[in-house]
């Protein structure tokens, strides 16, 4: 494959996919059928995580350390596991105030400032432009060592080519190029590029791919799968050492602090925040991502330790182990799969590369460029009416300008210590975002100052024991920087105070966050939050309260001056559809209409935040708002007074839920009265009836007496005797009536005292025996010696007694009935049991006959028998004592009323 | 995804206590009895150990997202 052109003409072909796909999902994006809004495509676009340092120098990191490769791709997988959490909110947070960078999101978090955006956007730059470097390289490298084939030639031994022949040049150029087509097509609100994310999830695709081919290859194809390479290995000793780790804490340790170091990385490099958070389509996406991004890098790292393994065996020496994928196929003579592999590094390089770029020229813009000029008063930016288009200029050239940064940094290196070791020292520099972006996440009173704090220590520590000593190592600068300044020990780069015994990853890493936290921390500490960044804690801690942003501005403005403001930056015409759109979601037909509110202000500070970054639009809104913010009291009592709001909806709920309670009750209440209403009518309809039945007959034999002289005497008797009986019942049930109303009323008089309730029984018995004698019914009573003595009324007593004794008589047979009375103690109280062997009571009228008026049997078809009161008023006068009274009987074996009270506290004890 | 709350906060959690069971499983003093030579099915140990405990973390953290639907 000697032939060049075959290569370039591959590489431009699979650009031109790219740009096929990317125009694609734009053109579909913007007839509203995203193709990105999927959870697999935003776990894939994740995978830009996975750079040509993955591709090509994950082998070679195998090749050098074995196992030690794995820790960059594990810190992401348990990172992810806590997605669920740390991304989502981010997210969500990013999308309520429209953050268009991580830069963004630390300056809008620290109170929108201009300066902490500028700072978080150096350190981005610096870190992160040796990387970009870092995939020129190493697209430049492959594609010298498939057009040198198959002669195998090692790119460090190549002589530089001129600038105009170098490939990674017009790598360079065309990356440059397709970035700026699909970057900066137009000032999106939200700073979203469907497009590049469509072609970055097709890249992800094509590097798994590609790696997965040669990876099958090497393993199934030159050797006789995993077994057979590492068994093969662990004949060697060189490679049988590669199969275990150093078992030192040292290496442990190292271990732990990569994986802390990748999961930092995994979060905050431009890149993936710019894919995790900025571009991310909807905040449930994330969910699918926690496991499939992980499950992508594991697929990713199957293969590279036998490729390793593999590549050390094939080649003792001679060939650097980072282009065993290429070269190992070369040498046995696979043109395809190299070409393959060629494509797959050129995937990941310029996958990485194009979000990168994106992700810092827009940080570069908001953050850095635009805040100097709109200071730059001679430039007259305040009077032009639309800067949209210099926005876009802007962004342009910083993409071009990182990307010939990448490029100058790339030539200048070569094959220095400082591109080779770029990828850590640059996950160490994203590193320093940590303290402040999750701090600032969680806790609420971190300062501008401290954030300011942390990250300048931060930085300047990780520059000095990482970034400068890679350039030492390169010979930029003199070697004795390494014996520390002034040959002051304390002070060496990697030994910093004496302390060795760490890798120089874990030395900066730990170094660097000590400061960076401390200072962060520490500074915070130094005073109470201002207004504008204890409502943006509100806003970022408390991720629900969103609406807190809208309180920073006291004032309002109107339409017509925040309308043209927008339109400047955004563009007229999108800003009128944007402000439409909001007056349509607060109700008002007209943009004209909408009312100059703090709320309004807020919209456009957020519109604009999304073309300019937060910090520069709270600066360009402060220009036309009155600059009066609540002063921190105010602010805190606002949300106080949020609170209390949720305080008092809360009491609310509390109270309506006893309403409602009280509503239940009274309505049982008022059912209840209904009852007894209804109980009443239905008691003076039968009182009623009851009397006139003795009244009608009374009437009856009357006028047959006063009108009929001839009737005889012995007639006349009988009438008047019927008479006389019915006036009597009359009587009796008059005063029964008259009782149960007072016993009812709680009027009755009860004169209590100490009751022989055996005596009482006695007296009863004796005053009913000639009635029983009369009727032929035996009446038996069993009744203890010294009788049980109660508190009660003593004549009422024997009420009950007489009526319970004579309801027996009169419904027992006349010659064979029997009457059994019996008292009885049981513990604390005495029980009375009046048994007959009459037919008994059928079990549906056990409850009834205690109903007044209800007698046993049927009323249609048995006379009736007493008045139906006597068992109510006995009833009464049992419970009214502490008792009870009940019936036990089964049809046709008799009937046995029951009452029990209770015993008298002194006179209890006489069985 | 339209679960509730409850179930939310169940699957919050799984996902906080598989965090922890990585960071057990990933690091010293877990690793180190996995780290001598020795094969499985032809695999080094301390590969296969890192692997296999890294596919069953992948699988339980799917588990927990993707249980009832998303």
């Amino acid at each position: 494959m000697a032939q060049g052109w075959i290569l370039v003409l591959a590489s431009l072909l699979y650009l031109g996919i790219l740009f096929a796909i990317a125009y694609w999902a734009d053109r579909r994006s913007d007839a509203g059928r995203s193709v990105i809004d999927h959870p697999t495509v935003y776990a894939l676009s994740l995978g830009v995580y996975c750079t040509t340092w993955t591709f090509y120098g994950s082998v070679g990191r195998a090749a050098a350390t074995g196992i030690g490769f794995l820790p960059i791709y594990l810190g992401p997988t348990l990172m992810f596991a806590l997605g669920w959490f740390v991304l989502r909110k981010i997210v969500r947070v990013a999308k309520a105030n429209r953050i268009t960078s991580i830069a963004d999101f630390v300056a809008s978090r620290y109170g929108k400032s201009q300066l902490l955006g500028g700072l978080v956007t150096v350190i981005a730059v610096v870190g992160v432009i040796p990387y970009i470097a870092l995939q020129l390289k190493a697209v430049s490298n492959s594609f010298t060592i498939l057009a040198s084939s198959p002669d195998l030639v090692m790119p460090a031994r190549a002589a530089a080519a001129p600038m105009l022949q170098d490939s990674a040049f017009y790598v360079a150029i065309v990356l440059a190029a397709f970035t700026i087509l699909f970057g900066t097509r137009h000032l999106d609100a939200t700073e979203r590029h469907e497009g590049m994310v469509a072609a970055i999830a097709f890249e992800s695709v094509v590097k798994l791919l590609a790696f997965f081919a040669v990876g099958l290859y090497v393993t199934y194809g030159v050797f006789d799968g995993f077994g057979d390479i590492f068994g093969r290995a662990a004949e060697i000793p060189r490679l049988a050492k590669l199969a275990v780790a150093r078992d030192t804490a040292a290496a442990y340790g190292s271990w732990a602090a990569l994986t802390f170091l990748s999961m930092l990385s995994v979060m905050l490099l431009p890149r993936q925040f710019q894919i995790a958070v900025v571009e991310n389509v909807n905040e449930s996406h994330v969910a699918r991502s926690v496991w499939l991004f992980p499950l992508y890098l594991l697929l990713i790292n199957v293969f590279v330790l036998p490729i390793a393994v593999g590549g050390l065996m094939q080649f003792p020496e001679g060939v650097d182990a980072d282009t065993f994928v290429l070269t190992l196929p070369l040498a046995k003579g696979q043109e395809a799969i190299a070409l393959l592999v060629f494509i797959g590094g050129l995937s990941a390089a310029t996958g990485m590369v194009i979000v990168e770029t994106i992700a810092l020229s827009t940080m570069v813009c908001n953050d850095l460029v635009m805040p100097l000029l709109l200071r730059w008063k001679a430039l007259g930016l305040d009077r032009r009416p639309d800067l949209s288009g210099l926005l876009l200029e802007i962004r342009r050239w910083a993409i071009a300008v990182v990307l010939m940064l990448g490029y100058a940094y790339f030539r200048a290196a070569g094959e220095a210590y400082a591109l080779v070791a770029i990828g850590l020292i640059s996950f160490a520099a994203v590193a320093q975002f940590a303290p402040a972006v999750f701090g600032g996440l969680y806790w609420k009173d971190g300062t501008r100052e401290g954030a300011l704090a942390g990250l300048t220590a931060g930085f300047a520590v990780w520059a000095y024991t990482l970034l400068l000593p890679s350039f030492a190592k390169s010979g930029w600068l003199p070697a004795d920087f390494m014996a520390g300044p002034f040959g002051l020990e304390l002070l060496r780069p990697q030994q910093l105070f004496g302390l060795t015994g760490l890798d120089e990853i874990s030395h900066s890493l730990f170094w660097s966050l000590l400061a960076n936290i401390g200072c962060y921390v520490g500074f915070s500490l130094r005073r109470s939050p201002d207004a504008r960044e204890a409502g943006q804690a509100a806003v970022f801690v408390g991720s629900g309260n969103v609406g807190a942003g809208a309180l920073q501005w006291g004032a309002g403005a109107p339409v017509a001056e925040l309308l043209p403001l927008a339109g400047r930056f955004v563009g007229p015409d999108r800003a009128r559809e944007a402000f439409a759109r909001y007056a349509r979601s607060r109700g008002v037909r007209d943009v004209e209409d909408l009312p100059a509110d703090a709320g309004l202000v807020h919209f456009a500070e957020s519109l604009l935040a999304g073309a300019i970054g937060s910090a520069s639009a709270r600066v360009m809104v402060a220009s036309v708002v009155e600059e009066a913010p609540p002063d921190l009291d105010a602010i805190m009592n606002i949300l106080d007074e949020a609170s209390q709001v949720r305080a008092h909806s809360r009491e609310i709920e509390q109270k309506s839920r006893e309403l409602e309670a009280a509503t239940a009750e009274l309505r049982e209440a008022n059912e209840r009265l209904r009852e007894l209403d209804r109980m009443k009518d239905d008691f003076i309809s039968t009182v009623s009836h009851e009397l006139r039945t003795p009244l009608t007959s009374i009437r009856a034999f009357s006028e047959m007496l006063f009108e009929d002289p001839r009737i005889d005497l012995e007639e006349r008797k009988r009438f008047l005797g019927i008479i006389v009986n019915e006036t009597e019942r009359l009587t009796r049930l008059i005063n029964q009536i008259l009782d149960l109303a007072k016993l009812e009323s709680g009027r009755a008089e009860w004169t209590t005292s100490d009751v022989d309730l055996a005596e009482v029984v006695r007296e009863s018995c004796d005053a009913l025996s000639q009635l029983y004698r009369e009727k032929g019914v035996a009446l038996a009573t069993d009744l203890p010696a010294g009788g049980p003595v109660v508190q009660a009324d003593r004549d009422r007593l024997t009420q009950v007694m007489i009526n319970l004794l004579s309801n027996a008589v009169k419904f027992v047979a006349q010659g064979e009935g029997r009457v059994r009375v019996a008292v009885e103690c049981l513990r604390g109280e005495v029980r009375v049991t009046v048994a007959d062997n009459g037919p008994g009571i059928r079990p549906e009228d056990q409850d009834a006959i205690f109903e007044k008026f209800r007698q046993g049997g049927s009323v249609l078809t048995d006379k009736p028998v007493g008045t139906g009161l006597g068992l109510p008023i006995s009833r009464q006068i049992v419970e009214y004592f502490g008792g009870s009274l009940w019936v036990e009987s089964e049809p046709g074996a008799g009937a046995a009323f029951v009452f029990t009270l209770p015993l008298a506290e002194d006179g209890g004890a006489s069985e | 995804m339209r679960k509730s709350a409850n179930e939310r906060r169940l699957t919050a959690q799984r996902l906080a206590a598989l965090f922890l069971l990585g960071c057990a499983l990933f690091n010293y003093p877990v690793l180190s009895l996995f780290n001598h030579a020795g094969q499985v099915f032809g695999i080094p140990l301390l590969y296969a150990y890192l692997f296999g405990a890294w596919v069953l973390l992948i699988g339980l953290i799917a588990w927990a997202v993707e249980r009832g639907g998303d």
